[in-house]
């Protein structure tokens, strides 16, 4: 078994096709969408966890190739400033994951990244922004 | 029963013998060895907290350009100041945001005093409309808080005696200065250090007063006053401790010592802006009384529980239960049979961290107890405006 996060991204002519619904039926693959921005007639961008058997990893992205569709993995995510953070705890109230959560034995915020789902709402919540969603350059 | 004076206790400390613990720490030191032993071995209860604080400011003598003005608006990196003091005195306050802020609010007054204090130069923008004393019309210079005359951070209202804990019972989700609060008591959002807090720990104002000397933003400084909406008349437990907010205090620093690592410019969401500020206050134990309070721990410290989704900003006080600290620190409390994830806006881990340097100054001998000239008054009422129209 493996599990990648990647990043898809669509161009204008191809974004009006179901690639999550084949990545499931006929990849047999496990799929989690972190973060959408598809709009018609604009390029699409999809944050995709998949998880599933070596082999059909594989097949599933290759098929994601020949429509065209570009595929980066998820390198940066989420960068914590350590200087601006105060360790207040604010972005544990909008965190709807867990992953940001409060250290009882410390009182330090702690970030599990593994349980991070990419919704940015710690983005606005952090008194200090001392969190930033780092997505790759192509992206913004 | 022990009794001990500011001047034997400042004797202690010039010569490195004051014994100093914390807030916490001490709380565990009374219930091993009791009060009265415990008051006889503990000289100093270092408290601390660091929390934003939207009643805080700098005044600023900028010096005077050649030739002279009286600024009569005056801007810090496109954001206001207060100008109509003297000639080049101003107010930088926290909550100010730049006259063409889009609603974002990433950047204000309180970040200004941030700047200032990080040592980078801020741009000066002043317009006037001319003397015959001071002819200039308009100023825009770089700044740097090394070359100022003066930069007093002077803060009318700090370190409340408790604070509400924040709900929202509407069906949307609302965006407060208690932080981003969800539909339907969704959470719970804090904003005290419950047993480090300052004023807490000493909630008759037994040792503080004018004069007392303080941690402010990494450096000394002094309570000058009461705060602005100062109510140590507020229902209070039976020992003794507030529970709802009560007391505040004003408080005044030399900006130039002080140290980013305890002001923090901040953002709240759809709210505006405000300054994070650190905090410390020395309890001198002078007597087993004063330890009593001082020893109060969070299962006995209690507040209110507030609707912001309409009973706040109504101006509605009312009550939806109390809860102690010790169950806000938990992560989560009981409301209305159910359980609700709860948040702090003020750092525990910066709390204990100043606690901790504070009683480090005093046990290196490079803080002394400041007497207060007169301590805090016990009589003040928290009133509405009634408004008269006209």
């Amino acid at each position: 078994m493996v599990s990648h996060r990647i990043v898809l991204i669509f161009s204008k002519d191809i974004v009006d096709k179901p690639y999550t619904y084949h990545l499931v039926k006929d990849y047999n693959l496990l799929v989690n969408i972190l973060r959408a921005k598809i709009s018609p007639e604009e390029e699409g961008l999809l944050v995709l966890e998949v998880e599933g058997k070596r082999t059909d990893f594989e097949n599933g992205m290759k098929y994601l190739k020949e429509y065209g569709v570009k595929i980066l993995p998820l390198v940066k995510e989420i960068k914590r400033d350590k200087d601006r953070c105060y360790n207040c705890g604010a972005c544990t109230a909008v965190c709807p994951s867990g992953a940001l959560h409060i250290n009882k034995s410390n009182w330090f915020v702690d970030f599990d990244e593994k349980k991070c789902v990419l919704c940015e709402a710690c983005v606005k919540g952090c008194p200090t922004r001392s969190i930033k969603i780092l997505f790759p350059d192509f992206v913004n | 029963m022990v009794t001990k004076t500011y001047e034997e206790i400042n004797e202690k400390i010039r010569q490195k013998k004051a014994v100093v613990v914390t807030a916490e720490e001490v709380i565990a030191m009374v219930e091993a060895h009791g009060l009265a032993k415990t008051a006889k071995e503990v000289d100093v209860v270092t408290t601390g907290t660091f929390g934003p604080m939207c009643s805080s400011g700098a005044f600023l003598n900028t010096g005077h350009c050649k030739p002279k003005i009286k600024m009569q608006k005056a801007w810090l990196n496109d954001v206001s100041a207060y100008a109509g003091l003297a000639a080049v005195d101003i107010y930088i306050g926290a909550t100010e945001v730049p006259d063409n802020d889009p609603g974002t609010f990433e950047y204000g007054g309180g970040h200004v005093i941030e700047d200032l204090v990080a040592g980078k130069d801020v741009t000066l923008k002043a317009i006037a409309y001319g003397t015959d004393c001071y002819p200039r019309k308009e100023l825009k210079t770089l700044i740097n808080l090394k070359d100022m005359n003066q930069a007093v951070l002077t803060n009318p209202r700090n370190a409340y005696q408790n604070y509400n804990c924040a709900i929202n019972l509407s069906d949307k989700v609302i965006h407060t200065y208690m932080g981003t609060l969800k539909a339907n008591a969704g959470n719970a959002n804090y904003c005290s250090a419950g047993q480090l807090s300052p004023l807490l720990k000493d909630p008759f104002y037994k040792t503080i007063g004018i004069g007392t000397r303080i941690f402010l933003g990494g450096a000394q400084g002094y309570v000058y006053w009461e705060g602005t909406q100062h109510s140590p008349t507020a229902k209070r437990g039976e020992n003794g401790v507030p529970r709802s907010p009560a007391g505040t205090i004003a408080v005044v620093g030399n900006l130039k010592e002080m140290s980013t690592h305890y002001l923090k410019g901040a953002s709240f969401e759809k709210y505006g802006t405000t300054l994070i500020v650190g905090i410390g206050i020395p309890i001198p134990i002078l007597n087993e009384e004063i330890l009593k309070y001082a020893a109060i721990s969070d299962k006995d410290i209690y507040t209110q529980i507030v609707d912001y989704g309409f009973d706040y900003p109504q101006g509605v006080a009312k009550s939806h239960g109390e809860i102690s600290y010790a169950q806000l620190k938990s992560g989560k409390i009981s409301f209305n049979g159910k359980d609700i994830p709860t948040a702090p806006l003020s750092s525990y881990a910066k709390a204990r961290e100043i606690a901790g340097v504070l009683a480090d100054w005093i046990k290196e001998g490079k803080f002394f107890l400041g007497a207060p000239v007169r301590t805090l008054d016990l009589n003040d009422k928290f009133k509405p405006l009634i408004e008269r129209p006209v």
